[in-house]
């Protein structure tokens, strides 16, 4: 089973190039059209599940807008990862 | 320490040595070759930093990085290698970081020759880059002069966060004369003044850089460089005086052309002529109250200088047409004798302008005449 | 979900290598994701403290203000120098320029090839858009053969405008220089690949090993006139063919580091 994944977008550095979005491997990511960060821009957000916590977004994002988590499952744990 | 014979340029240099120079970062330019062959031998003995660089280009740029580190740096060019240091220059002044620079002046413009000038007196005193700012610029007309200066330009560079030069010709550079070196300083000595970008040890990290993009920023700054500039000519200011207790003309001159007009002056003395000599030792800041005070007793000033009247500027902005001023000069390289400053004396004393004359256009007229003849 | 957000969950976090500023580059603009290489290398590397950064003229004028350690500002092309002056006295500090192509193939070509001939112990990044931004998008000695940029608006005329020049092809036959190798930033396995190679640079740096550069092909999407995603295509098609990748210059000490 993948596993989980979540990312949160800085809306400060945020500047909706779509870096993250073309680059994301399950494409949940997309930009929030209801939403306008300081400088004006829709900033990026996940939009639905599938995030596997791969990071590539935050590989590719030119602002460092994006921290990026991923589900500790108990398995790994008990393995010590 | 004895006296030794020494050539200009190696004794400048080993001055500098003494004085705890870190980094000397050069190229060669005649008539100042010596000074990066010196360096290029007792730098890397030392275990301090030296490097010939691609051009005076990377030389600035070398000495711009160091100075930004705290470290004594300096570099040394002539005319043609100065101009192409004065992007370098600026951004150091514009920085405020410290750093001293010999000027080994030769017949120009352009590629010129190699032969000793004064030609440019502007362009370092009013600058040496583009901007609103002033190094401080000393000139020696002797070795041992030089060689005191070192230090002291150093000290000076520190104190103020600024650019200053020493500012000599191709003879000085050249000509060997006794001189005493001073004792080699405590080495090495640390890197550790409070503005000095060195690796963020312990400490928040600094930049250090001359783009301020918004103008009232840019503004504040050069009203800053223009405030330490009024210290700097409140406390700086150095000049040489000989024969001037009882005289009623004065010649003044500085660096070479100083140093000749001395042996002029010896020679009209001797004639009976009441002359004494001003040599301005520091030409920025400008000796401009002493100058102004010696209008006062004075029946005619006789200005010479290895150039087309550069310093007769700063001259003519003390005296403001209030005593007859005469101009001799020589161009591209060429050194005046003695005897021409005496004959030059002898003339002033026996005709002397009046003091609204332009002293620089009737030298002129006679220069071209003498051309002709 | 929100509620992964846990410091246990965490994968991935903005490095201490960045200061907290926003940077003022173009959405989309490699730049952002060159300093973040960077800053993260530094800082895995735990060397900020004792690393000073000399930032160019160009868009990355302002590097000072995203990289998280001591930096001075040189002039126009001068780095390399600049670099030089501050390593020659401070040989136990990481000293990094950080230059685009104007900046480092036109203006600074002298500085460069002598930095690297010299092989001062110097890390160059080299960020490689084949194009002027700062100043609105002339033409860059990188510029590719009928590229249309402000200053060549027919496209670049290689009869009256020249050839792009290859700057990693052309340092790595100096002796001095240790490692010069060229990477892009178009996907994510070249972003990796990229880390790598900086990290690589800085070791050959810290080992006294010579001259070290990372080329690295990046886009100028408001240059190119296209989206930065398109822009990347634009790069992968376009740029890699005239620029290729790979390793230039491994000097046989360089190979032999273990990192």
């Amino acid at each position: 089973m993948p596993a989980k994944g979540w990312i949160e977008v800085n809306n400060l550095y945020c500047k909706a190039c779509e870096l993250c979005i073309d680059a994301c491997p399950p494409k949940v990511i997309a930009l929030d059209m209801e939403r306008m960060t300081p400088k004006g821009y829709h900033p990026a957000h996940i939009v639905k599940d599938g995030c596997t916590g791969c990071a590539i977004c935050a590989l590719v994002c030119p602002d460092a807008a994006i921290t990026v988590y991923r589900e500790v499952t108990k398995a790994a744990a008990a393995a010590g990862g | 320490m004895a006296r030794e014979l020494l050539k200009g340029n190696e004794a400048i240099a080993e001055a500098a040595i003494r004085a705890g120079l870190d980094a000397y970062y050069g190229y060669p330019i005649t008539p100042q070759n010596e000074v990066l062959e010196w360096m290029s031998k007792r730098m890397p003995e030392l275990g301090r930093a030296y490097v010939q660089a691609e051009a005076e280009l990377g030389a600035i740029n070398m000495v711009y990085g160091a100075a930004c580190t705290g470290a004594r740096v300096m570099t040394s060019s002539s005319s043609p290698g100065i101009s192409l240091m004065m992007e370098g220059l600026s951004y150091i002044a514009g920085t405020e970081v410290p750093m001293v620079l010999v000027n080994v002046m030769r017949g120009g413009p352009g590629l010129g020759n190699i032969a000793p000038s004064q030609g440019d007196y502007n362009q370092i005193c009013k600058g040496g880059g583009h901007g609103d700012y002033h190094p401080i610029v000393l000139a020696p007309a002797n070795i041992q002069e030089a060689v005191d200066m070192m230090p002291l330009a150093f000290d000076l560079a520190e104190k103020y966060l600024t650019i200053c030069c020493v500012l000599l010709d191709g003879s000085l550079g050249q000509m060997m004369e006794p001189a005493e070196l001073p004792e080699m300083k405590p080495y090495p000595h640390p890197f550790n003044q409070p503005w000095a970008v060195n690796g963020a040890i312990g400490r928040e990290r600094r930049i250090l850089t001359s783009i301020y993009l918004e103008p009232l920023e840019e503004e504040q700054v050069n009203l800053r460089l223009l405030k330490r500039w009024e210290e700097i000519k409140k406390n700086e200011i150095r000049y040489k005086e000989y024969y001037l207790d009882d005289a009623d003309y004065v010649v003044i001159g500085f660096g070479s052309a100083g140093r000749i007009a001395l042996s002029a002056v010896r020679a009209a003395r001797a004639k009976g002529i009441k002359v004494g000599l001003f040599r301005p030792v520091s030409v920025a800041p400008f000796p401009y109250a002493r100058v102004e005070e010696l209008c006062k007793k004075t029946q005619a000033f006789l200005v010479t200088e290895m150039n087309s009247g550069q310093m007769l500027d700063d001259i003519r902005l003390a005296v403001r047409n209030r005593v007859p001023t005469r101009f001799y000069g020589r161009l591209g390289g060429v050194m005046p004798f003695a005897d021409e400053i005496l004959a030059e004396i002898e003339a002033m004393v026996k005709n002397p302008p009046k003091a609204e004359e332009d002293a620089a256009q009737a030298w002129l007229q006679r220069a071209l005449a003498a051309v002709q003849d | 979900m929100a509620t992964l957000v846990t410091p246990e969950n965490l994968v991935y976090a903005r490095t201490r290598g960045l200061t907290d500023m926003v940077e003022h580059y173009c959405p989309g603009c490699t730049h952002g994701v060159a300093h973040r290489l960077v800053a993260e290398v530094l800082e895995e590397m735990g060397v900020l403290d004792r690393t000073i950064g000399v930032a160019p003229v160009g868009c990355s004028v302002f590097a000072y203000n995203y990289l998280n350690c001591d930096f001075v500002e040189a002039a126009h092309g001068r780095a390399p120098a600049m670099a030089t002056g501050i390593k020659r006295v401070l040989p136990d500090r990481i000293v990094f320029t950080y230059q685009g192509d104007g900046d480092m193939a036109s203006i600074g070509m002298g500085e460069i090839v002598h930095a690297a001939a010299r092989g001062e112990n110097l890390t160059v990044i080299f960020i490689n858009n084949a194009i002027y931004g700062m100043t609105g998008g002339q033409m860059a000695p990188t510029s590719l053969p009928g590229m249309k940029t402000s200053s060549s608006p027919t496209g670049r005329d290689v009869e009256s405008q020249g050839f792009p020049i290859r700057m990693s092809e052309m340092l790595c036959t100096l002796e001095g220089a240790g490692y010069v190798v060229r990477r892009s930033l178009h996907d994510p396995a070249n972003i990796r690949k990229s880390k790598k190679a900086i990290r690589t640079a800085f070791e050959v740096q810290k080992n006294g090993l010579g001259f070290s550069m990372v080329e690295l092909l990046s886009t100028c999407p408001t240059g190119w006139s296209q989206t930065p995603v398109a822009s990347l295509g634009w790069l992968e098609e376009h740029m890699i063919p005239a620029f290729p990748l790979g390793d230039y210059k491994i000097s046989g000490p360089v190979a032999a580091l273990k990192i």
